[in-house]
This record gives structure tokens, C-alpha cells and sequence, in this order.
């Protein structure tokens, strides 16, 4: 006998039964359970409780067209670190990178957690292949396209994580050999973009705190909560003074760059960018700019062709 | 030493999400009498990032191909801008090469330890287990193992587990949903408190890697994803003052005494367990390019000035490691989903992609099946430590002498999966230890130079490569410069050589040869699979890509 132990909602025992588990089945697991968290058998029942009472909100994280560099940035979030987020606040019910499951039992648990009656939120990462129907990227043997436009359908909110499901990312870059598409292009459910590439995970923990706290945040016309994509790069920048001072460095070699002048004559996409980096840093230290390099404008959609080629100006 | 525990199952198996890894992989096997018979490692994804470089800046080619993967973050962006300074033709200052020797170091540790813990350690660590262990003795055994530390104290170790005992009376399992070890495992042999032990430095790790990732951002501008490279050298005069050096001293420190104290006790401890894996998992043909140059510039090889050395290792040789020859390289599509055509060396390459169907035996991979004299090769923290090891490099020798000690086992051991995974905790001590030296170099340097860039110019025509061994292992960039642009832009990786499919004479790659023999204890939870795969800390978006065609130009690139 093998079931998932993520069943804990209001008709779990029912819905138990309905997949072949009975109840003497399932209180059997719970003596299991009870026993290996080093409690009496009195506790059995308390254990069948906790597996079935009010769950922690569910969040479902899929994985696409995407280099994994967004999952990295949110391991790297430390208000609250990534274990308080996933132990304490939610309950990350599918997410590929870090899931100890793997093969039938990782796709059962996604499907567990996409029929919960309580229902889940959907994280997206990566962008949407759909050439050749959608036969280019596939997880378990379907196309990414299809089980993403399934399963954001049902969500109780998406939110898009990286410029990839924001908007297409780096695979959408003209030609756009796989015909990429982003999560709202292609499946027209509307969603919360974090983008960036990869975003600060301050924005994409801050969007999720929001959206379980107090609901959809205010957003702009790109998808973008304005509470951290409100302002430019260039708003906030340090280097600002040197911009109003027409002080450009001319070259990374110049004693201009040496002396952290602006960057925009070396292809700064900083005015054009909507994004809070220089506020609250990357890694809780620096920041692109900070390190002598021109911003490559990755928050805003299409970047790869609208801000490129990196080092002209724009 | 365990028996490993076989079922009598005879049929196949799929693992399909292949988690804990970068990417799309679907691994097939065909189950004999509880024995893997035959393997096939299936890549899922295909995005066209050397399409899509065409005709672009080749100044912007570090951008793109850096999103070939955010976990092994920086190579990529180090791999094409190495591959464009060789084709303008810039040498760049000792400044900037330490900058970029020190981000590729920062990149080691971190990939190393989260690759350890996040990704790995599930396959060996029954976290349930954990919840039967006694907190006290425990820590009467890491006290064995491990320096005394804090995180190591029976308290830590009992808060540990209440915590875990709250989740798990929780009933939400979250990322342990479904895990194999659930219910009890026949292939799992720790003791509670090894998976205690175990358990509580996995979360541990999880604040280590953020301060880990912080020193590759102190030079890096950024993790993950770095943005201070250039052709011609680095940007960050930031980084050359004492407070920023200081910091990333103390990030390397913190980084470095986790690496000594938690990461390599906890290797030996859990690699104590499962010596059978000593002997299982292995491969037979061994390659790296060699990392952290002191010389970039030299005209004859810049790899010979690296730390770790380029080499090659044909049959478990150890007593023979020749030269890397990049003219033996050649790629075969025969077993993958591209248009058919004979196997060729990366820039005469054809492609054309033509996808058949799932679960096709003759065509089931979107990587390509790279091959060296034909050969498959298997590249990463193994290759690195076998090649230094036969090249008597004298901390890969103590170090791998102290770990096969402490085992007790043969060097023979090392052709395996748990050879695989202690390499990787081995280079990374060594890494670590290194550092010290490095950072002293850096900072003596940035006080008196403060060149991080050289002039150049853009050709209208040039050719260039630029090689990495990744944490992963040998990565190749390879582009054509015309009219100023990218005419063409190649990318072979650690992945492809690693988990790519059968090459032309249908012989298996590198991860498929690991996997035959494996015995599997529960075929509808192949723990076994996931233990060889993981060893090889697969990247699978890396590893898919495309090359345009080209004429034969091969003999121009001197590289070796």
C-alpha cells in the first residue's frame, strides 16, 4: 500500500477511500506516523487529526522553459530563509528542483495538491515552448504549454517568477526558435510578475507575503506590483549625481570608471528599467551598477531584444 | 560493508520528473532480475540559445548563454567571455584574471555544498528516520566525527527534531510529499542519528549557501547571474577596496569552516555507510580542461599555468593521462531528435531539430552525444580528482590518500557513485583551502594596481573558444566573429558529456553506463537511479543546444 501523506484537508478520509485507501488503511499510517515522531499510541488519533485539520496554503511551483536561476534566487532570501518559508508559512507541495520525490510519486503529488479541495497558489518559472505542440519542453511526458494552462486555470492566484513566465525570457529572443511565450500571453489567466533575471527574491517573497496577507497587490500595466517596480533604476541610483553632472565614463578601462561615474554612455539601460535594485541590493550587498556593469534593463519585457545590444546606448 | 538490497523485479522503469536537478531529464531503464539491464537519459527541453545568438554583439554573448543555467550561475557568463577575449585577442590584467579565479572559486563552494545537501542528500538521508534518533547520542557522534561546534550539540540536534516533529504532525510534507525513504526504505542504512546528524545540517546549509552565495556577489555584482565581466577584463573597481575584500574574506571564512567542519564529517560519516556504493555507478573514460589560471594570456596554453591541470584518462588508467587534444572532438545527433547526419566535430556540426516521440529507443534525447576519440567521457569533480590524482597534484593526492584512509577503502573505489559524490567534497575542501592563498594575492595586488580592464578592438572576422572546467566539469564556448557579429556561437557542456545519449555506434554515455548494473530494491521507488544521476549534478538546460553549420575550421583554434 503506498499514499501520499500531504492529504490533509477536510474530506481527506473520503477521498482516501475513493483512491483505494481504506480508513483501517489509513489509520495504520497514522499509528506509523505517530510512531515514528516518538508518541504513544494514545496520540494515533491526535496524529489523524493533524493529518486532516486547516493546512498551511499550498503552493505549487512548475518548472519550464528556464535555467533554475529563479529557484536559486529565492534560496537566497533570507527575510524570512527559504526553510521558515517553506516549513513554517506555506506548504511547497510540488517544486522539481527540491522535492525529494521523483518520477509517478513527484507527478501524483502535484496532482494531490492541484485537486486539494482548499486549493493552491501557483508559482510559474520558466517560459512556454508551443512550437510543434509544445513537444520541446515536457515534464512527465506532457507539454509544459498544457499542463501550465491547466493548472493556472484552477490556481487561486499565479505568479510569474523571472522575466521567462513574466513575459517569454531569454528562449523568446528573436528568432524565437521554440516560439516561447509567457504565462498570461499563452494561457490568458492573469498573473503576478516578478520579473527579473533572476528577480531579487526580496520582490517574489514580498509578493507572496502580500498575496496571502492581504490579496492581489497593485500592479502596472507589465504585471509588475508597483510597490517594488514603481521607480527606474535610474530614480534611485547612486550614480545619479554623475548623470546630472553629464560625468559618463567612456570606457571600462577610463579613470571615469574607476572613479564610479555613470554608466549610460557604456549602454546603462537604468532610465529604462523599472526595478528596485539599487534599493535593495542583490545578496544583501551590491548591485550590478555597484559593480562597475551597465544594467541590461532585465525586469522589463523582451529585454533580450528591446535593450540589446548591452553596451550601446539605448 | 551492506548488502545492497535487490528486489526480483524484471521490467522497465521510468523516472520522469527527474528531480533535484537543473532542467528537463526523463531517465528510462530496462529492470532484469532486480539489475539495471539497459539505460537511456532522455533531455526534454529545447530553447535554441545559439540560434538565437546569430548575428548578435558578441560582447552580449556572456549574457545569453550565462541563462543557459542559473545553477551553475557564472560559467557560462566566464566560458564566453574567455571565448571572446581569445578571439579579439585581449590580454587581460592579473587583476581582473584574479577577480574572475575568485568568483569561479566563490562558485565552487557554493554549487558543491548545495549540490551535497539540497540535491543530493535525500537519496542517502531518511529524513523520517531522523525522528527516531536520540539527540544526545547524536551528538556523541558528531562529536567523533566533526570539530566540536554549536550546531552540533545535543540541543541543536533535540530542536531539530521537535521542529521536524511539529511539521510532519502537521500533516503537509511540502518538498518531502511522496519521498521515496516515507514508510521505510530497504536502500536507506543510516542510523537515526547519522539521519539526524544529517537532517540538521541539510537545513543548516540552507542559511550557509545564502552567505556562500553572498561572496560571489561581493565581485560578482550579483548571485545568481553575475554582471562584472567584460571582454578585456572585469568592472568591479569596487571590489578592490580593503572593506570589500574584508568582506568577502569573511564570507570565505564562514564558507570555509562549514566546508571543514560540517560538509566533509558529514561526507565520511554518510559514505561510511554505504561503502557498497564503492562499487557500484562507475564509468571508464575521465577528461578535464583545467581551472583557475594563474596566466590567462600565455601564448602557448593558459591551461597550463591552471591549478587544477587539464588531462585525460583513457580505461581507469592510472598510471597514463595525456594531453587534451580539442581536434578529437567530435558530436553524434544518430540517438537524439535532430535530422541524421554523421558524427562531427563541433564547428562542422548540423543541426536540425526533428522531434519523434517519447520513449523512442532510436531517438529519444534533445542533447547531442559528444565523443572524444570516440570515446565517451565523463567530466566533473571525478575527472578532476582521478586525472590530478595519476598527476601526483599534491593536494588532490593527500586529500583523496586521506578520504579512501578514513574509508578504508581502494582507490579502485573512486570509479563510482560514492567516488563521484566524495570527489566533489574533496575538490571542494581543496578549493576552500586554496582560497586563503588567492585572497592574499588579490588584496596584496589591489593595493597598488587598479587595472581590471585592457583595451581592444573588434575584428571584423576572428575566431575564438574559451574553456572552463566547471564545477560540472569541461565546458567549451566556441564562436565565429563576422562583419563584427556572432557568425556562429557553440556550447559544449558538462552535462552533454555527462547524461547526453548513445553515440554513433550506439554505444552509452557516461550516466547510461553508470546506471547499468545498479541493483533497485523497490522498482516503483528507484532510489538507486536517483543516486547516480544526482552524482553527476546534472544540468540539463546546459546541455541542450544547437550548432549551425560551418565549414572546417577546426585547425585553427590552438588551444592545447
Amino acid at each position: 500500500m503506498k499514499f501520499s501523506v500531504g492529504l490533509g484537508k477536510d474530506d481527506a478520509l473520503k477521498r482516501l477511500e475513493q483512491s483505494g485507501v481504506s480508513r483501517r488503511d489509513f489509520m495504520k499510517f497514522c499509528a506509523a506516523v505517530t510512531a515514528a515522531m516518538g508518541l504513544g499510541p494514545a496520540c494515533v488519533r491526535k496524529t489523524a487529526k493533524a493529518l486532516t485539520a486547516a493546512r498551511r496554503p499550498s503552493v505549487v511551483w512548475l518548472h519550464n522553459a528556464e535555467c533554475t536561476g529563479c529557484s536559486e534566487a529565492a534560496l537566497r532570501t533570507i527575510k524570512p530563509y527559504i526553510d521558515a518559508l517553506i516549513l513554517d508559512t506555506i506548504s511547497l507541495d510540488y517544486h522539481e528542483t527540491i522535492m525529494a520525490a521523483a518520477g509517478e510519486p513527484a507527478e501524483a503529488a502535484l496532482h494531490e495538491a492541484v485537486n486539494a479541495k482548499d486549493g493552491f497558489y501557483l508559482v510559474v518559472e520558466g517560459g512556454l515552448p508551443t512550437i510543434d505542440n509544445g513537444n520541446w519542453g515536457m515534464v512527465s511526458g506532457h507539454p509544459m504549454m498544457k499542463t501550465t494552462k491547466e493548472i493556472a486555470a484552477k490556481a487561486k492566484g499565479v505568479i510569474c517568477i523571472g522575466t521567462c513566465s513574466s513575459y517569454g525570457g531569454v528562449q523568446k529572443a528573436a528568432p524565437n526558435p521554440s516560439k516561447a511565450m509567457g504565462v498570461k500571453e499563452y494561457t490568458g489567466v492573469t498573473t503576478i510578475n516578478i520579473p527579473g533575471c533572476p528577480p531579487n527574491p526580496i520582490n517574489f517573497v514580498g509578493a507572496v507575503v502580500h498575496v496571502l496577507t492581504k490579496g492581489i497587490p497593485e500592479l502596472d500595466g507589465e504585471g509588475r506590483p508597483t510597490m517594488f517596480y514603481g521607480e527606474t533604476i535610474h530614480d534611485n541610483c547612486p550614480r545619479l549625481p554623475h548623470f546630472d553632472a553629464s560625468e559618463f565614463a567612456p570606457s571600462f578601462d577610463s579613470e571615469e570608471a574607476k572613479k564610479g561615474w555613470c554608466l549610460y554612455e557604456l549602454g546603462c539601460k537604468g532610465p529604462l528599467t523599472s526595478n528596485n535594485c539599487p534599493k535593495v541590493l542583490f545578496n544583501q550587498t551590491t548591485w550590478p551598477v555597484q559593480a562597475g556593469h551597465p544594467c541590461i534593463g532585465c525586469s522589463e519585457p523582451d529585454f533580450w531584444d528591446s535593450m540589446s545590444p548591452f553596451y550601446e546606448q539605448g | 560493508m551492506a548488502n545492497t538490497p535487490q528486489s526480483t523485479y524484471t521490467g522497465p522503469v521510468v523516472v520522469d520528473p527527474l528531480t533535484r536537478i537543473e532542467g528537463h531529464l526523463r531517465i528510462m531503464v530496462e529492470v532484469e532480475n532486480g539489475k539495471i539491464k539497459d539505460a537511456w537519459s532522455s533531455s526534454q527541453l529545447f530553447r535554441g540559445l545559439e540560434i538565437i545568438l546569430k548575428g548578435r554583439d558578441p560582447r552580449d554573448a556572456q549574457h545569453f548563454t550565462q541563462r543557459a543555467c542559473g545553477v551553475c550561475t557564472y560559467v557560462h557568463a566566464l566560458a564566453s567571455t574567455r571565448c571572446v577575449d581569445n578571439a579579439v585577442k585581449v590580454n587581460i590584467p592579473p587583476l581582473a584574471n584574479m577577480m574572475r579565479n575568485l568568483v569561479m572559486a566563490s562558485q565552487y563552494l557554493h554549487d558543491h555544498i548545495v549540490h551535497f545537501y539540497a540535491l543530493h542528500a535525500l537519496d542517502w538521508v531518511d529524513v523520517t528516520n531522523a525522528l527516531n534518533a536520540d539527540p544526545v547520542k547524536a551528538a556523541k557522534l558528531a562529536a567523533n566525527i566533526a570539530p566540536a561546534r554549536p550546531g552540533n550539540s545535543a540541543e541543536t540536534f533535540k530542536a531539530v527534531q521537535d521542529k521536524l516533529k511539529a511539521f510532519v504532525a502537521t500533516g503537509q510534507l511540502g518538498p518531502f510529499t511522496n519521498a521515496f525513504f516515507l514508510g521505510g526504505h530497504k536502500a536507506y542504512y543510516l542510523p537515526p542519528e547519522v539521519d539526524l546528524i544529517a537532517t540538521a545540517h541539510y537545513l543548516e546549509s540552507l542559511h550557509l549557501q545564502v552567505e556562500a552565495a553572498r561572496g560571489m556577489a561581493v565581485f560578482g555584482g550579483k548571485n545568481p547571474h553575475t554582471q562584472f565581466t567584460v571582454t578585456g577584463g572585469c568592472t568591479n573597481y569596487d571590489g578592490l577596496t580593503p572593506a570589500r575584500i574584508a568582506e568577502y574574506k569573511d564570507l570565505w571564512m564562514k564558507t570555509k569552516k562549514f566546508v571543514d567542519e560540517v560538509y566533509i564529517p558529514d561526507l565520511l560519516a554518510v559514505a561510511g555507510f554505504y561503502k557498497d556504493w564503492g562499487g557500484i555507478g562507475g564509468t571508464t573514460n575521465f577528461m578535464t580542461f583545467g581551472e583557475f589560471p594563474t596566466d590567462p594570456n600565455t601564448t602557448k596554453s593558459y591551461l597550463d599555468t591552471c591549478y587544477f591541470k587539464p588531462g585525460v584518462m583513457m580505461n581507469r588508467d592510472l598510471s597514463k593521462i595525456d594531453p587534451v587534444d580539442l581536434k578529437s572532438i567530435t558530436e553524434a545527433v544518430k540517438y537524439s531528435w535532430y535530422k541524421p547526419g554523421d558524427p562531427k566535430h563541433p564547428y562542422e556540426g548540423v543541426t536540425d531539430p526533428k522531434y519523434t516521440k517519447l520513449d523512442d529507443p532510436q531517438h529519444y534525447s534533445w542533447m547531442k552525444a559528444p565523443r572524444y576519440k570516440n570515446k565517451a567521457m565523463e567530466v566533473g569533480p571525478l575527472a578532476r580528482c582521478l586525472v590530478g590524482y595519476a598527476q601526483g597534484h599534491p593536494e588532490i593526492k593527500k586529500t583523496v590518500d586521506m578520504v579512501l584512509g578514513n574509508l578504508s577503502v581502494p582507490a579502485t573505489a573512486l570509479f563510482s557513485t560514492l567516488g563521484r559524490t566524495a570527489a566533489r567534497g574533496i575538490e571542494t575542501a581543496i578549493v576552500a583551502d586554496q582560497m586563503a592563498g588567492w585572497i592574499q594575492e588579490f588584496s596584496a595586488r589591489a593595493a597598488k594596481d587598479t587595472n581590471l580592464c585592457s583595451k581592444w578592438e573588434m575584428p571584423e572576422k576572428a575566431q575564438g573558444v574559451g574553456l572552463v572546467d566547471a564545477p560540472r566539469g569541461a565546458l567549451s564556448h566556441w564562436i565565429n566573429i563576422e562583419d563584427k557579429k556572432i557568425g556562429n556561437f557553440q556550447l559544449v557542456v558538462p552535462s552533454t558529456w555527462n547524461l547526453g545519449p548513445r553515440g554513433e555506434a550506439g554505444d552509452v554515455s557516461p550516466v547510461e553506463e553508470a546506471l547499468i548494473g545498479t541493483p533497485i530494491a523497490d522498482p516503483k521507488r528507484p532510489v538507486e537511479i536517483l543516486r547516480t544521476v544526482h552524482a553527476f549534478d546534472p544540468c540539463i538546460a546546459c546541455g541542450v543546444h544547437v550548432i549551425e553549420p560551418e565549414t572546417n575550421e577546426i585547425l585553427k583554434f590552438k588551444v592545447c
